[in-house]
This record gives C-alpha cells, sequence and structure tokens, in this order.
C-alpha cells in the first residue's frame, strides 16, 4: 500500500464515522454525538487531504487522471462545501445527507482500479486540469443543493400534510434549507460554466474542434441548461421552495450519469 | 439515615387543597424552621408550587416520626386540618426517595410532562433551604445529582423539544418555515384571545412589525397601539398580505374572507416568499384550498390543536426514555451512596492497623539497639509491606461488596471484627 492511499483508506474511516454519528445525531438528537461526527468528518478531510498531497507527489501531475481519482476528488470537495456550510450556518442535520453520499463515492473511488493511468499526450496540459478540477468541485456544489433539495421537499411535504413526524422535528427550517440551496447553486453554477467554457478551448487547442459532441459533453451541457434554468427562475421569475427542490434534484441525477454512467458506458475513456 | 419524600401533588389531592397548602415563595423558610426543632429530620427542604407540596428530608431513627413531623407541620403552617389531607400525601424512602426527586427535577412528574418551570422552582426551594442551613451533605449531593439528571434529560431526550400549546405550536411552526423570526411581520385579522395570545409569543420570538386589519377601524387602532403596530383597512388585508409573513385570520366573519383565487395572485406578487396562514376563527375564514397553492401553508385551529397531541404523544414517547435515564441515575447515585459508608470504614481500619505497626515497630528498633540506618530502613520497608499485603485483600473486597446490595454487612462485621466502633468514638 502506498503513502497516499493509506491516507485515503484513513479518510473512508474517517467519513464512515462521520456518516454514523451524524445519522446517530438525528436519530438521538444529542448535541455530543454531533461534536464527534464533526471531528471524524475533519480528521477524515484532513486524511484525505494529505492522500492527495502524496498522490500529486508521486504523479507530477493533479491526482485527476482516472475515474478513481476524479470520484475521490469529488468526494474530497463535497466534505470541503459541506464543512464550511456546517460551521456557517450552525446545522448537522444536513450531514445526515452529504456524509452518506460522500461515504458512498469514497468507497466506489476505492472499488475501483487504482493503478496511475498512462495518459496520452492529448490528456496532457494545464487547461484539461483546470476542467476537470473546476467541474468537480462545482458538482460538488451542486451535491449539497441535491441534498438540501431532498431535505426540503421532506419538509415541505411534513409541513403541508400537516402530520408532523420525527422528520418535522429534526430537519432545519425552510428557509435555511432554501438558503442553502441558493447559495450552493450560485457558488456551483460559475465552476460549472467556467469548466464548460475551458473545455471547450482545450477541444479546440487539442482536436481542432469542439464538434463533434460525445455523449458525455452534451449531458454536461445538459446539466448545465438545468442548473442555468433553475438558477434563471430563482434570480429572475422569484421561483423558489418545492419546484427549485425537484430541479436540483434531477439536475444532480445528471450530473452523476454525466459524471459516472457515461464514462462506463464507455470505458476506457474515463475523463 | 433514610433519605425521605412526603407530600401531595396533582395527581393524589384536587385543586383547592393543594392550594390551601401551597407556600409562598417568600414564606418558606419559616416551615423548615418549625421542621428544624424535630430531632428524627436532620435534612429537610420544601417544594411548594401549585401542583405540589413536598419535603424532601434525611431521617434520623423512625421514618415514621419524621413523616408525622411533617404532617404536623404542613397542617399547623397553613392552618389545614390533619385529616383534611394525611390520606392524600405520599411517602418515599431510600431508592423509590431518589427516584422521585430525579422524576420532578426533570420534571416527568408534571401535569404537562416537560414544562420547564419546575427546575427553576427545585432549584428555588434548595436554595432556600441552604440559606437556612437545613440541606446538609446529603441533601446537597442528592440536589446537584438531581440537577444533572434533570439537565441529562433534557438533553437528551425530546420530552421539552416541542410545543403544547395551540399558540406556541403555531409559532414552532413559523420557526420550521422562516428559520429565525426577526424581523418577520406579521398581520392579524379580526380580534380574539387566541388570536393575542399567538401574536404575543411571536413578539416573543423576534417578530417586529405587526399589522392590524379589523372591520371596526377603530378596534384595529386600538389593538396596533396595544402591540405597537400599525392599523390597515379591513378593505387592504389582502394588499398587506404581500408583505406580511404570517397571517393570523381570527374575524368573526360568517363567510370565508380569502379564497384559493386570491391567495394564488398574493403569491405571485409576493414572488413565491413563503406565507404561513393560520386561521383561528370559527367559521372558518380561508378556504381550505388554499393549502394547496405552493409556498402556502395554512393550519386551522383543529390542525394546530391535532399539531399539540401529536407533541404531547412524542412527549410521553420522549418521557418513556427518560425514564430510563432517570433509573440508570438513580442506581449510580445509591452506589455512590452505599461507598460513602465505606469510605470510612477503610479510612479508619487503615489508620488502626498502622497505629499497630507504628508502635511495634518502635519497640523492635528499641530493643534491637545500635543499628546502621539501611538496617533501620529495612526493617521499616518490611512492616510497611507486611501492612499492605495484609490489607489488599480486604480492602478490594470490601471495596466491590459496598456497590453490591449486602456492601453494609461487611462494613458492619468488619467493624466489629476490628474494633472500630469503639475507636471511632
Amino acid at each position: 500500500m502506498t503513502i497516499d492511499q493509506f491516507f485515503f483508506y484513513l479518510a473512508l474511516l474517517g467519513y464512515l464515522l462521520g456518516t454514523l454519528h451524524y445519522l446517530l445525531h438525528i436519530a438521538s438528537q444529542r448535541r455530543s454525538l454531533g461534536r464527534v461526527a464533526t471531528y471524524a468528518t475533519l480528521a477524515g478531510f484532513g486524511a484525505h487531504t494529505l492522500s492527495h498531497i502524496f498522490r500529486i507527489y508521486t504523479l507530477g501531475r493533479p491526482p485527476l487522471g482516472s475515474l478513481y481519482e476524479s470520484l475521490s476528488f469529488l468526494a474530497w470537495a463535497i466534505v470541503l462545501i459541506y464543512l464550511v456550510t456546517e460551521f456557517r450556518y450552525g446545522n448537522r442535520v444536513i450531514g445526515a445527507f452529504v456524509l452518506p453520499m460522500v461515504l458512498l463515492a469514497g468507497s466506489a473511488a476505492a472499488a475501483l482500479p487504482r493503478r496511475i493511468a498512462e495518459l496520452g499526450p492529448a490528456f496532457q496540459g494545464v487547461g484539461l486540469w483546470v476542467h476537470v478540477a473546476l467541474a468537480i468541485l462545482g458538482n460538488a456544489a451542486f451535491a449539497l443543493t441535491f441534498c438540501t433539495g431532498l431535505m426540503y421537499i421532506l419538509q415541505e411535504r411534513q409541513l403541508k400534510s400537516r402530520l408532523l413526524g420525527r422528520m418535522h422535528f429534526r430537519l432545519p427550517s425552510l428557509d435555511l434549507l432554501d438558503d442553502v440551496s441558493v447559495k450552493s447553486l450560485l457558488f456551483g453554477f460559475p465552476l460549472l460554466t467556467l469548466a464548460l467554457i475551458t473545455g471547450v478551448i482545450w477541444a479546440e487547442y487539442t482536436r481542432g474542434s469542439f464538434l463533434p459532441l460525445y455523449g458525455r459533453e452534451t449531458w454536461s451541457i445538459l446539466s448545465w441548461l438545468i442548473y442555468g434554468g433553475l438558477l434563471y427562475a430563482r434570480l429572475s421569475a422569484g421561483w423558489r421552495g418545492r419546484k427549485a427542490a425537484i430541479l436540483a434534484i434531477i439536475g444532480f441525477c445528471l450530473v452523476l450519469f454525466t459524471l459516472i454512467g457515461v464514462s462506463l458506458l464507455r470505458t476506457g475513456r474515463v475523463l | 439515615m433514610e433519605i425521605l419524600v412526603v407530600g401531595l401533588n396533582h395527581t393524589t389531592a384536587p385543586i383547592e387543597l393543594r392550594e390551601r397548602l401551597n407556600v409562598p415563595e417568600a414564606d418558606l423558610p419559616k416551615p423548615l424552621e418549625m421542621l428544624g426543632n424535630s430531632p428524627e429530620l436532620v435534612e429537610r427542604m420544601l417544594v411548594a408550587t401549585c401542583n405540589r407540596v413536598e419535603i424532601y428530608g434525611v431521617a434520623e431513627g423512625s421514618v415514621e416520626k419524621a413523616v408525622e413531623a411533617i404532617t404536623d407541620c404542613l397542617a399547623s403552617h397553613r392552618n389545614v386540618e390533619k385529616a383534611l389531607f394525611a390520606d392524600k400525601l405520599y411517602t418515599h424512602t431510600a431508592a423509590g426517595a431518589v427516584r422521585h426527586v430525579f422524576r420532578v427535577a426533570s420534571s416527568l412528574d408534571s401535569m404537562v410532562v416537560g414544562e420547564p418551570q419546575i427546575l427553576g422552582q427545585v432549584k428555588t426551594a434548595y436554595s432556600v433551604a441552604r440559606s437556612q442551613e437545613a440541606a446538609g451533605v446529603i441533601l446537597t449531593n442528592l440536589m446537584e445529582q438531581a440537577f444533572h439528571v434533570a439537565k441529562r434529560v433534557r438533553s437528551e431526550t425530546g420530552i421539552a423539544a416541542s410545543a403544547v400549546s395551540v399558540s406556541s405550536a403555531a409559532v414552532e411552526l413559523a420557526r420550521k418555515i422562516f428559520g429565525d423570526l426577526t424581523g418577520r411581520s406579521v398581520l392579524i385579522i379580526g380580534a380574539g384571545e387566541m388570536a393575542e395570545l399567538a401574536l404575543r409569543h411571536l413578539l416573543d420570538d423576534g417578530v417586529r412589525s405587526v399589522l392590524v386589519a379589523n372591520r371596526s377601524y377603530d378596534r384595529a387602532v386600538t389593538l396596533a397601539r396595544e402591540f405597537c403596530g400599525r392599523a390597515v383597512t379591513f378593505e387592504a388585508f389582502r394588499q398587506e398580505m404581500v408583505a406580511a409573513d404570517i397571517v393570523i385570520s381570527a374575524t368573526s366573519a360568517p363567510h370565508l374572507i380569502l379564497k384559493k383565487e386570491d391567495v394564488q395572485i398574493i403569491i405571485q406578487q409576493r414572488r413565491h416568499r413563503p406565507i404561513f396562514l393560520i386561521d383561528i376563527a370559527d367559521p372558518r375564514d380561508i378556504d381550505a384550498a388554499c393549502n394547496e397553492v405552493d409556498n402556502v401553508y395554512l393550519y386551522n385551529i383543529d390542525d394546530l390543536k391535532s399539531v399539540v397531541e401529536a407533541n404531547l404523544k412524542e412527549r410521553q414517547r420522549e418521557a418513556e426514555r427518560a425514564e430510563l435515564i432517570i433509573e440508570r441515575e438513580v442506581g449510580v447515585y445509591l452506589d455512590w451512596l452505599r461507598s460513602l459508608d465505606v469510605v470510612p470504614t477503610i479510612v479508619s481500619l487503615r489508620q488502626r492497623v498502622e497505629d499497630i505497626r507504628g508502635a511495634e515497630l518502635q519497640k523492635a528498633i528499641t530493643r534491637l539497639g545500635d543499628l546502621t540506618p539501611e538496617q533501620r530502613e529495612a526493617i521499616t520497608a518490611m512492616s510497611h509491606a507486611m501492612v499492605n499485603k495484609i490489607l489488599h485483600q480486604p480492602m478490594t473486597e470490601l471495596k466491590r461488596r459496598a456497590a453490591l446490595q449486602d456492601g453494609h454487612l461487611y462494613t458492619s462485621v468488619l467493624r466489629r471484627l476490628f474494633g472500630l466502633e469503639e475507636r471511632d468514638k
């Protein structure tokens, strides 16, 4: 086991403990469990960061060259954005939704081959790394939008039906959930836009043309359009709440499909 | 020595009797002083609220005599005939008493389970007893532990988490919709006790701007002045709903005053910002179909009542969890109480053996005459080692036994075997 793998597994362990304690926290409403969850996640994040640093040192390039590396970086970025949100809003309930997703992404990465991909000359250059990093960071922000959207719908259903279950008391207010949703969207969308632009430039530069579009590019553009439409509807038409949450959920399903689905369908090309 | 609880509460005595026996906070020292004259009750404190009158004490000797003294005191202090309440009194001792005190402080014995006032009332009662020097070591420890348990119950169960009155349920719902209520605005249409109560709750929670609409504009102005709000004409209330976040409707209109179509227009004008409609009028003011509009949350009085009922059930469930915590804490406390008896036994046993060791060592050294410092030290070390080795087993066993039911048996046997009783005197 190389040193970066050691720290990667350590990070997974931290995320596992974090997930368990966030869930226990939401079930038992004990503050102490919530604190443990935060510490475990912070520790996992630290280990994960070290893992990336060691991998960069070994590879001599950013760790974004394979599906394993991309997923691992995605998990890392989601944790980063989540932790900032937790400290900003002082709410740990969102963690019970975000951390399982992080754990899933991390475990999926762990299950993938971790050999160092030999990248052809077409896959070199700063432009590409910037493109991939921006896209993953943007999608990490959308992961948070997805979670708060899901939570919004759960809370909204409880309030509308007037049958207030245990979930109602544990979930944060609609206002907070909508606020996190819109802020993560405002953070993610410019990143995704920049990612698309750098992607186009990189394709022009290496292939001579952005066209023809492969499946992956098409799906990317589709999810960009959905998020763009959502942002536009929110900012100009005052769309909010349930409809915005549903659209955010659909958008993220597309993102997942672009990131993983298309890659798996077309094995051999994992970028 | 026995921990003792004597008292009556809302389950054993009717309100008239509780009122007659209740002791106002300012009068608390008097009965404590009276009880101080009875030698059976070495420590005492009095908890008196509108739902309970209870005395927590430590009895020395006869528990019956202590109970009698307490009954006499209650009767003479409030001039109530003993026969009127004697059969309503309950008495708890030992584990039962500890459990009762923990349950009271944790608000599990309250009429509304989880209500927050009782802890403050118990704390007041305790501090009065302390200032009277009526609470000694045992009660002090018991109460500190009770406050710790109450804190645990509060933080580890949802016993006090949900609202149990209609107006506080409305505020809780508003908080789940808007988060922080600071700076939110409320529009009240019509008037009524319930509406004003809800409004007061909202104002306590940070709602700032209040708008009042009433068919009688003068009435609106009066009400607005009371809440530092602004009166608007009744005809204009729909326009005002564009800015208001929470609407409390309580008119005496015989028909609906707000229909789904109105709300659809209003929500558009609000740019879909959520609005919370509370309809406490009878008959209804707001069409039930309004709830179908996105970002509109409509609750009528029956909805709020069923929320309260559900909350009470939730509290009951949480109370069961709280009982488990209490049961564990009672165990922990009793263990501690028992080990209390063991500690002085161990100390005096050690002291006794140490005295023998010192005396015998001195004798031996005098008899042996000239010794080098090394020899002297070797003999001293040997005596220490022997004492420690001999005492180790019985002391470990004693500490272990202390936590079990028959702990006191071992301490008393040990005390007799080594003649510690006479020594202590």
